[in-house]
Protein backbone atom coordinates (compact mmCIF):
# COMPACT_ATOMS: atom_id res chain seq x y z
CA UNK A 1 0.00 0.00 0.00
CA UNK A 2 1.20 3.42 -0.87
CA UNK A 3 1.60 6.20 1.42
CA UNK A 4 -0.76 8.08 0.15
CA UNK A 5 -3.26 5.10 0.01
CA UNK A 6 -2.64 4.60 3.57
CA UNK A 7 -3.44 8.11 4.15
CA UNK A 8 -6.92 7.75 2.41
CA UNK A 9 -7.75 4.44 4.30
CA UNK A 10 -7.29 5.67 7.89
CA UNK A 11 -9.24 9.28 6.69
CA UNK A 12 -12.11 7.32 5.82
CA UNK A 13 -12.19 5.38 8.63
CA UNK A 14 -12.01 8.34 10.75
CA UNK A 15 -14.81 9.57 8.38
CA UNK A 16 -16.75 6.54 9.44
CA UNK A 17 -16.38 6.41 12.62
CA UNK A 18 -17.38 10.34 13.17
CA UNK A 19 -20.65 9.08 11.14
CA UNK A 20 -21.18 6.74 13.09
CA UNK A 21 -20.63 8.89 16.11
CA UNK A 22 -23.27 11.14 15.29
CA UNK A 23 -25.91 8.84 13.74
CA UNK A 24 -25.85 7.19 17.10
CA UNK A 25 -26.36 11.11 19.15
CA UNK A 26 -29.18 11.62 17.06
CA UNK A 27 -30.29 7.98 18.06
CA UNK A 28 -30.05 9.27 21.63
CA UNK A 29 -31.43 12.74 20.71
CA UNK A 30 -34.85 11.09 19.30
CA UNK A 31 -34.63 8.83 22.27
CA UNK A 32 -34.82 11.60 25.11
CA UNK A 33 -37.55 13.36 22.57
CA UNK A 34 -39.73 10.28 23.23
CA UNK A 35 -39.27 9.94 26.74
CA UNK A 36 -39.55 13.79 27.42
CA UNK A 37 -42.93 13.81 25.85
CA UNK A 38 -44.55 11.13 27.18
CA UNK A 39 -42.92 11.09 30.32
CA UNK A 40 -42.84 14.60 30.85
CA UNK A 41 -45.22 16.17 28.94
CA UNK A 42 -47.82 18.94 30.34
CA UNK A 43 -49.73 18.58 27.66
CA UNK A 44 -53.14 17.30 29.88
CA UNK A 45 -54.31 14.96 26.60
CA UNK A 46 -50.69 13.40 26.93
CA UNK A 47 -50.83 13.49 30.38
CA UNK A 48 -53.89 11.28 30.80
CA UNK A 49 -52.82 9.29 28.08
CA UNK A 50 -49.50 8.09 29.68
CA UNK A 51 -51.10 8.66 33.40
CA UNK A 52 -50.57 4.81 34.75
CA UNK A 53 -47.46 4.40 32.64
CA UNK A 54 -46.24 7.83 34.38
CA UNK A 55 -46.45 6.68 37.68
CA UNK A 56 -45.48 2.77 37.36
CA UNK A 57 -42.52 4.17 35.79
CA UNK A 58 -41.50 6.24 38.76
CA UNK A 59 -42.04 9.72 36.43
CA UNK A 60 -43.39 12.35 38.43
CA UNK A 61 -46.71 13.22 37.65
CA UNK A 62 -49.51 16.06 38.91
CA UNK B 1 -27.61 -1.48 6.93
CA UNK B 2 -26.58 2.34 8.38
CA UNK B 3 -25.76 2.24 11.92
CA UNK B 4 -29.00 4.42 12.85
CA UNK B 5 -30.93 2.47 11.14
CA UNK B 6 -29.93 -0.50 12.94
CA UNK B 7 -30.14 1.05 16.49
CA UNK B 8 -33.85 2.57 15.36
CA UNK B 9 -34.89 -1.03 14.08
CA UNK B 10 -33.36 -2.75 16.85
CA UNK B 11 -34.81 -0.40 19.76
CA UNK B 12 -38.58 -0.53 18.10
CA UNK B 13 -38.11 -4.50 18.47
CA UNK B 14 -37.40 -4.26 22.16
CA UNK B 15 -39.82 -1.20 23.15
CA UNK B 16 -42.42 -3.61 21.69
CA UNK B 17 -41.00 -6.41 23.60
CA UNK B 18 -40.06 -4.68 26.81
CA UNK B 19 -43.51 -2.44 26.59
CA UNK B 20 -46.17 -5.39 26.27
CA UNK B 21 -44.35 -7.53 29.14
CA UNK B 22 -44.07 -4.27 31.25
CA UNK B 23 -47.79 -3.76 31.23
CA UNK B 24 -49.06 -7.17 31.53
CA UNK B 25 -46.90 -6.92 35.34
CA UNK B 26 -48.31 -3.79 35.68
CA UNK B 27 -51.76 -4.95 34.89
CA UNK B 28 -51.02 -7.48 38.04
CA UNK B 29 -49.66 -5.08 40.18
CA UNK B 30 -49.41 -1.02 39.80
CA UNK B 31 -52.41 -0.16 37.81
CA UNK B 32 -54.34 -1.55 40.03
CA UNK B 33 -52.95 -0.12 43.37
CA UNK B 34 -53.58 3.32 40.59
CA UNK B 35 -57.51 2.43 40.44
CA UNK B 36 -57.82 1.77 44.48
CA UNK B 37 -56.00 5.39 45.51
CA UNK B 38 -58.11 7.05 42.80
CA UNK B 39 -61.23 5.75 45.10
CA UNK B 40 -59.45 7.61 47.92
CA UNK B 41 -58.58 10.65 45.84
CA UNK B 42 -62.52 10.81 44.44
CA UNK B 43 -64.10 10.52 48.00
CA UNK B 44 -62.33 13.53 48.22
CA UNK B 45 -63.09 15.22 45.34
CA UNK B 46 -66.53 14.57 45.63
CA UNK B 47 -67.28 15.39 49.71
CA UNK B 48 -65.66 19.00 48.62
CA UNK B 49 -62.74 19.04 50.95
CA UNK B 50 -61.24 19.35 47.92
CA UNK B 51 -62.51 22.72 46.47
CA UNK B 52 -61.89 24.22 50.23
CA UNK B 53 -58.40 23.48 49.25
CA UNK B 54 -57.65 24.31 45.55
CA UNK B 55 -58.88 27.73 46.62
CA UNK B 56 -56.49 28.28 48.89
CA UNK B 57 -53.35 27.00 47.04
CA UNK B 58 -52.07 25.49 44.29
CA UNK B 59 -51.28 22.11 45.60
CA UNK B 60 -51.00 18.82 43.74
CA UNK B 61 -54.05 17.94 44.08
CA UNK B 62 -55.44 21.66 42.41
CA UNK B 63 -53.53 20.90 38.97
CA UNK B 64 -54.67 17.47 39.02
CA UNK B 65 -58.57 18.64 39.18
CA UNK B 66 -58.03 20.76 36.40
CA UNK B 67 -56.12 18.06 34.27
CA UNK B 68 -59.41 15.98 35.07
CA UNK B 69 -61.33 18.47 32.85
CA UNK B 70 -59.28 17.14 29.61
CA UNK B 71 -60.17 13.85 27.95
CA UNK B 72 -59.04 10.77 29.34
CA UNK B 73 -59.62 7.61 28.59
CA UNK B 74 -62.10 5.56 29.35
CA UNK B 75 -61.84 2.86 32.67
CA UNK B 76 -60.99 -0.45 31.49
CA UNK B 77 -59.77 -1.41 27.85
CA UNK B 78 -59.02 1.57 26.68
CA UNK B 79 -56.81 2.99 29.61
CA UNK B 80 -55.07 -0.16 29.88
CA UNK B 81 -54.31 -0.04 25.63
CA UNK B 82 -53.08 3.53 26.31
CA UNK B 83 -51.10 2.26 29.30
CA UNK B 84 -49.41 -0.39 26.92
CA UNK B 85 -48.96 2.16 23.87
CA UNK B 86 -47.42 4.78 26.51
CA UNK B 87 -45.18 1.23 28.29
CA UNK B 88 -44.07 0.27 24.45
CA UNK B 89 -43.10 4.41 23.66
CA UNK B 90 -41.33 4.64 27.00
CA UNK B 91 -39.28 1.62 26.21
CA UNK B 92 -38.50 2.33 22.65
CA UNK B 93 -37.17 5.96 23.98
CA UNK B 94 -34.81 4.62 27.10
CA UNK B 95 -34.03 1.33 24.28
CA UNK B 96 -32.85 4.43 21.38
CA UNK B 97 -30.84 6.08 24.32
CA UNK B 98 -28.95 3.05 25.86
CA UNK B 99 -28.31 1.48 22.39
CA UNK B 100 -27.23 4.77 21.16
CA UNK B 101 -24.60 5.18 23.74
CA UNK B 102 -23.68 1.17 23.29
CA UNK B 103 -23.31 2.31 19.78
CA UNK B 104 -21.05 5.41 20.18
CA UNK B 105 -19.11 3.24 22.63
CA UNK B 106 -18.08 1.01 19.71
CA UNK B 107 -17.80 -2.38 21.15
CA UNK B 108 -20.88 -5.29 20.89
CA UNK B 109 -22.82 -6.14 23.83
CA UNK B 110 -23.44 -9.70 25.24
CA UNK B 111 -26.48 -10.22 26.32
CA UNK B 112 -25.04 -10.39 30.09
CA UNK B 113 -22.83 -7.25 29.65
CA UNK B 114 -26.63 -5.91 28.22
CA UNK B 115 -27.52 -6.81 32.12
CA UNK B 116 -25.20 -4.50 33.34
CA UNK B 117 -26.42 -1.35 30.94
CA UNK B 118 -30.06 -2.43 31.95
CA UNK B 119 -28.82 -2.29 35.84
CA UNK B 120 -26.99 0.88 34.92
CA UNK B 121 -30.48 2.62 33.35
CA UNK B 122 -32.48 1.12 36.39
CA UNK B 123 -29.53 3.15 38.57
CA UNK B 124 -30.17 6.62 36.85
CA UNK B 125 -33.79 6.81 36.68
CA UNK B 126 -35.45 4.91 39.18
CA UNK B 127 -32.71 4.05 41.85
CA UNK B 128 -30.86 7.42 42.50
CA UNK B 129 -34.62 9.44 41.92
CA UNK B 130 -36.43 7.29 44.73
CA UNK B 131 -34.55 8.70 47.64
CA UNK B 132 -36.21 11.70 46.90
CA UNK B 133 -38.67 11.13 44.80
CA UNK B 134 -40.21 7.76 45.12
CA UNK B 135 -43.04 6.37 43.11
CA UNK B 136 -46.28 8.19 44.09
CA UNK B 137 -49.93 7.10 44.33
CA UNK B 138 -52.20 9.34 43.15
CA UNK B 139 -53.63 11.77 45.41
CA UNK B 140 -49.68 11.88 47.18
CA UNK B 141 -48.85 15.77 48.11
CA UNK B 142 -45.88 16.83 46.09
CA UNK B 143 -44.06 19.84 45.24
CA UNK B 144 -45.09 21.89 42.09
CA UNK B 145 -44.63 19.52 38.75
CA UNK B 146 -42.10 21.58 37.23
CA UNK B 147 -39.60 21.41 40.57
CA UNK B 148 -40.10 17.96 40.26
CA UNK B 149 -39.31 17.35 36.80
CA UNK B 150 -36.34 18.98 36.99
CA UNK B 151 -35.05 17.59 40.02
CA UNK B 152 -35.91 13.73 38.49
CA UNK B 153 -33.79 14.78 35.17
CA UNK B 154 -30.86 16.52 36.50
CA UNK B 155 -30.81 13.31 38.99
CA UNK B 156 -30.88 11.14 36.11
CA UNK B 157 -27.92 12.75 34.35
CA UNK B 158 -25.61 13.11 36.96
CA UNK B 159 -26.34 9.31 37.92
CA UNK B 160 -25.50 8.56 34.54
CA UNK B 161 -22.47 10.60 34.01
CA UNK B 162 -21.13 8.73 37.40
CA UNK B 163 -21.51 5.36 36.40
CA UNK B 164 -19.98 6.16 32.35
CA UNK B 165 -16.96 8.09 34.61
CA UNK B 166 -16.53 5.49 37.15
CA UNK B 167 -16.67 2.33 34.73
CA UNK B 168 -14.88 3.75 31.28
CA UNK B 169 -12.25 6.10 32.84
CA UNK B 170 -11.09 4.21 35.64
CA UNK B 171 -8.67 7.22 36.49
CA UNK B 172 -9.26 8.28 40.48
CA UNK B 173 -10.09 11.88 39.29
CA UNK B 174 -12.97 10.24 37.93
CA UNK B 175 -13.87 8.00 40.66
CA UNK B 176 -13.50 11.01 42.57
CA UNK B 177 -15.91 13.17 40.38
CA UNK B 178 -18.34 10.26 39.72
CA UNK B 179 -18.95 10.25 43.66
CA UNK B 180 -19.14 13.81 43.96
CA UNK B 181 -21.96 13.86 40.52
CA UNK B 182 -23.82 11.21 42.39
CA UNK B 183 -24.09 13.16 45.75
CA UNK B 184 -24.84 16.42 44.47
CA UNK B 185 -28.39 16.29 43.54
CA UNK B 186 -29.06 14.17 47.33
CA UNK B 187 -27.23 16.92 49.11
CA UNK B 188 -29.57 19.91 46.70
CA UNK B 189 -32.65 17.47 48.09
CA UNK B 190 -35.82 16.44 45.73
CA UNK B 191 -38.48 19.74 46.24
CA UNK B 192 -40.52 18.73 49.10
CA UNK B 193 -44.11 17.99 49.30
CA UNK B 194 -45.88 21.50 51.07
CA UNK B 195 -46.60 21.35 54.77
CA UNK B 196 -49.34 19.67 56.74
CA UNK B 197 -50.25 17.90 53.40
CA UNK B 198 -51.00 14.35 53.99
CA UNK B 199 -51.27 11.20 51.23
CA UNK B 200 -55.14 10.39 50.37
CA UNK B 201 -54.18 7.06 50.33
CA UNK B 202 -53.01 4.48 53.17
CA UNK B 203 -49.46 4.43 54.19
CA UNK B 204 -49.55 0.45 53.43
CA UNK B 205 -51.16 1.03 49.97
CA UNK B 206 -48.52 3.39 49.07
CA UNK B 207 -45.77 1.29 50.11
CA UNK B 208 -47.44 -1.53 48.35
CA UNK B 209 -47.05 0.46 45.44
CA UNK B 210 -43.54 1.26 45.60
CA UNK B 211 -42.48 -2.01 45.91
CA UNK B 212 -44.29 -3.12 42.67
CA UNK B 213 -43.38 -0.08 40.62
CA UNK B 214 -39.44 -0.60 41.90
CA UNK B 215 -39.53 -4.09 41.13
CA UNK B 216 -41.56 -3.94 37.68
CA UNK B 217 -38.90 -1.46 36.84
CA UNK B 218 -36.03 -3.48 37.52
CA UNK B 219 -37.55 -6.29 35.05
CA UNK B 220 -38.13 -3.31 32.76
CA UNK B 221 -34.70 -2.49 32.50
CA UNK B 222 -33.29 -5.82 32.81
CA UNK B 223 -35.24 -6.81 29.73
CA UNK B 224 -34.43 -3.76 28.08
CA UNK B 225 -30.34 -4.01 28.61
CA UNK B 226 -30.30 -7.41 27.59
CA UNK B 227 -32.38 -7.29 24.49
CA UNK B 228 -30.90 -3.50 23.27
CA UNK B 229 -26.95 -5.38 23.45
CA UNK B 230 -28.14 -8.56 21.57
CA UNK B 231 -30.37 -6.97 18.81
CA UNK B 232 -27.90 -4.23 18.41
CA UNK B 233 -25.12 -6.69 17.38
CA UNK B 234 -27.50 -8.77 15.56
CA UNK B 235 -28.65 -5.98 13.04
CA UNK B 236 -25.29 -4.63 12.63
CA UNK B 237 -24.20 -8.01 10.86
Amino acid sequence: MSASQAISTAKAGIDTSIVNLLQSALAVCFGLMIIGLVGFSHIDVLHNAAHDSRHANAFPCH
Amino acid sequence: MSLFRSIVFASVLVGLIVGVAVSAAQFLGTSQLILKAEVYEKAVETSGQHAAASSKDHSALAVHAHEAEAWEPADGFERRAYTVVTNVLTAIGYALVLTGIIAIRGKPVTWREGLLWGLAGFACVVLAPIFGLPPELPGTPSAPLPNRQIWWIGTAFATAASIGLAVFVRKPWAVVAAVVLVAIPHLIGAPAAPDGAHALAPEALEREFIEHAVLTSLVFWLLLGSLSGTLLSRFET
